[in-house]
């Protein structure tokens, strides 16, 4: 057991998808022709103005209630400067002293228990452009189609103490930040990138030890995998004899290791000053207050009210709120008198299937509340067997058409009439003489291959509960 | 006390090359400006809010509308060298 803990913080890059560039009229779309989407102001051409883009200081107020933050009523923009090919201008335009946001608290499970991990603030900034790096020709080129991309940077405290809570924490961040619809939330297109500050202290002190940061972490699994390597790289160079140099370290997935930056640079001094070329920001409170009223219940609240006001377990409400269309689509079909529990397995079990098995979102299928509650209602009536309620749903998320409709298609209605049942279960045991003695003498297991042979004689149209009962009753009357 | 080791320092930050003895030069330069600024500090600003910016203006908007930027000939009429319609600038990770 060691006798060291880890403690982290995270710093989480958000990419606004707003329909401009955050100080400039540029499109703000990924991806696209290299240095389709600039202008003079996002080039940092000299005599080029920026002008802030509104959505994005409310879209940041947004982000900032959402994570319990207090709204600065008075908000300034700063020059970080430093010379890099990706920053045109020489420098980003960030905010230092007075961010959007301050002061918040995210809450969440991790290992069973409840943790909190305050938010030190969240600011408004611009993002950088692209370097693509082209060994052949000895030269770096870039695209300035992201350069003023807007982005919000939440910053947390260093509050987690192991990898696994650093993945807790960017997951309930990333769930709560995605039903905001301010951001795809998408790691892999860098829209939301994740750097890791990571340092260990003896057990029981309180001073934290020297950090170092972590980035090129591009996925959940990276962030976790960096950091548990991290943290061991150094209590190894501690209890080595040796000390933990302050650096920024590049996480090499493929290699499953930290490396250092063999940047070019000078240590960061980055001469923070206010940005002459864009006034200050104040609004009252009731602005913000009209803000916070747009906001759509949050996931963590969500849970709690499905949990309370319909009796789901933990589980089943954790699944639904991992995305808002599935829990609204969940309170559906229990307004259209759907039993909650029954609602979230057909959800959570059958549908999700289809979900991933078709790589679409839950609108992608014709799905209506109204049907699936008919298709449920189907199988728990004993119409249509289990599988062949699966069979019907593949076939109406596609169609759209009615339940009714598609078991008569089909032809799947299990055979309800006794007499024929019985003339089945009668053919079945009398050419299973052997399977019959055996579970007069006791061996109650083996019913169940009786009622595969009558299911198989009634191509599945047969409800097994029933041709179970009928063999029991027969075995015993016959 | 400005150094001649501190002028340098931020000489390499803003990119300036400097020759020779002009770095002792500027260390005294710059010694006599922030002494200068430092008659600011007699001053009593307990009272006054910090000045953030010197226009007495504030919330200066732009709708979130697009526009067309530049076009690609226009882009790149400027660059010193481009390539694969990209800007192309000195090798830059080792």
């Amino acid at each position: 057991m060691s006798t060291f803990e880890t403690v982290i913080g995270l710093e989480v890059h958000l990419q606004l998808k707003t329909r401009t560039k955050i100080f400039c009229a540029c499109p703000n779309v990924f991806g696209g022709t290299p240095n389709s989407h600039v202008c003079p102001v996002c080039l940092g051409l000299p005599g080029s103005l920026p002008v802030l883009n509104r959505q994005v200081l409310f879209d940041g107020m947004k982000v900032g209630l959402a994570l319990g933050c207090r709204i600065n009523t008075f908000v300034k923009f700063d020059r970080k400067n430093y010379f890099y090919p990706d920053l045109p201008k020489g420098y980003q335009i960030t905010q230092f002293d007075f961010p959007i946001a301050q002061q918040g608290r995210i809450a969440f499970i991790s290992g069973g228990k409840k943790k909190h991990v305050g938010i030190t603030r969240a600011h408004i900034e611009e993002d950088a452009g692209k370097l693509v790096h082209d060994a052949a020709h000895q030269c770096s080129l870039a695209d300035y189609n992201r350069t003023g991309t807007p982005l919000i940077e939440i910053v947390s405290e260093p509050d987690m103490r192991s990898a696994q809570e650093a993945y807790d924490y960017l997951t309930a961040l990333k769930l709560t930040l995605s039903y905001l619809g301010v951001s795809d939330c998408d790691m892999e297109k860098g829209s939301l990138r994740c750097d890791a500050n990571v340092s260990i202290r003896p057990l029981g002190e309180d001073r934290l030890g020297t950090k170092t940061e972590l980035k090129n972490l591009n996925s959940f699994s990276a962030l976790k995998r960096a950091v548990e390597f991290e943290a061991g790289r150094h209590e190894g160079v501690i209890l080595g004899g040796g000390q933990i140099v302050q650096e920024t370290l590049l996480w090499d997935e493929a290699k499953g290791r930290t490396v250092s930056m063999r940047s070019k640079e000078n240590a960061h001094d980055y001469r923070y000053f206010p940005e002459p070329d864009l006034v200050p920001f104040t609004f009252d409170a009731a602005v913000i207050e009209d803000v916070r009223r747009t906001l759509p219940e949050l996931p963590a609240a969500k849970q709690a009210r499905l949990m309370t006001g319909h009796g789901l377990n933990d589980y089943d409400a954790s699944i639904l709120v991992q995305d808002p269309a599935l829990a609204d689509f969940f309170e559906a079909c229990v307004s259209a008198g759907a039993e909650p529990k029954k609602a979230a397995n057909w959800l959570n079990g059958p549908v999700m299937k289809e979900l991933n098995d078709r790589g679409c979102p839950l609108a992608g299928l014709k799905l209506t509340p109204a049907n699936l509650v008919k298709l449920a209602a189907r199988v728990e009536d004993g119409t249509i067997s289990n599988l062949a309620g699966k069979d019907v749903l593949a076939d109406i998320v596609v169609s759209g058409e009615d339940v009714d409709c598609v078991i008569a298609a089909k032809g799947l209605a299990q055979v309800s009439d006794d007499a024929m049942l019985v003339s089945v279960v009668d053919e079945v045991l009398a050419a299973n003489i052997k399977a019959v003695e055996e579970i007069r003498a006791g061996k109650a297991g083996v019913t169940g291959f009786l009622v595969g042979q009558a299911m198989k004689k009634m191509q599945g149209k047969a409800n097994p509960k029933k041709i179970n009962e009928i063999i029991a009753r027969r075995l015993t009357h016959g | 006390m400005i150094t001649a080791e501190t002028v340098n320092y931020i000489s390499s930050l803003a990119r300036l090359h400097l020759e020779g003895p002009e770095a002792v030069k500027l260390a005294g330069d710059l010694e006599a400006i922030l002494h200068y600024a430092a008659k600011l500090n007699a001053l009593d600003v307990a009272s006054v809010t910090p000045t953030s910016h010197v226009l007495n203006v504030e919330n200066v908007f732009r709708d979130d509308v697009p526009a067309p930027g530049l076009t690609p000939e226009q882009a790149f009429s400027f660059a010193i060298e481009s390539q694969d319609n990209a800007y192309k600038v000195p090798r830059i990770i080792e």
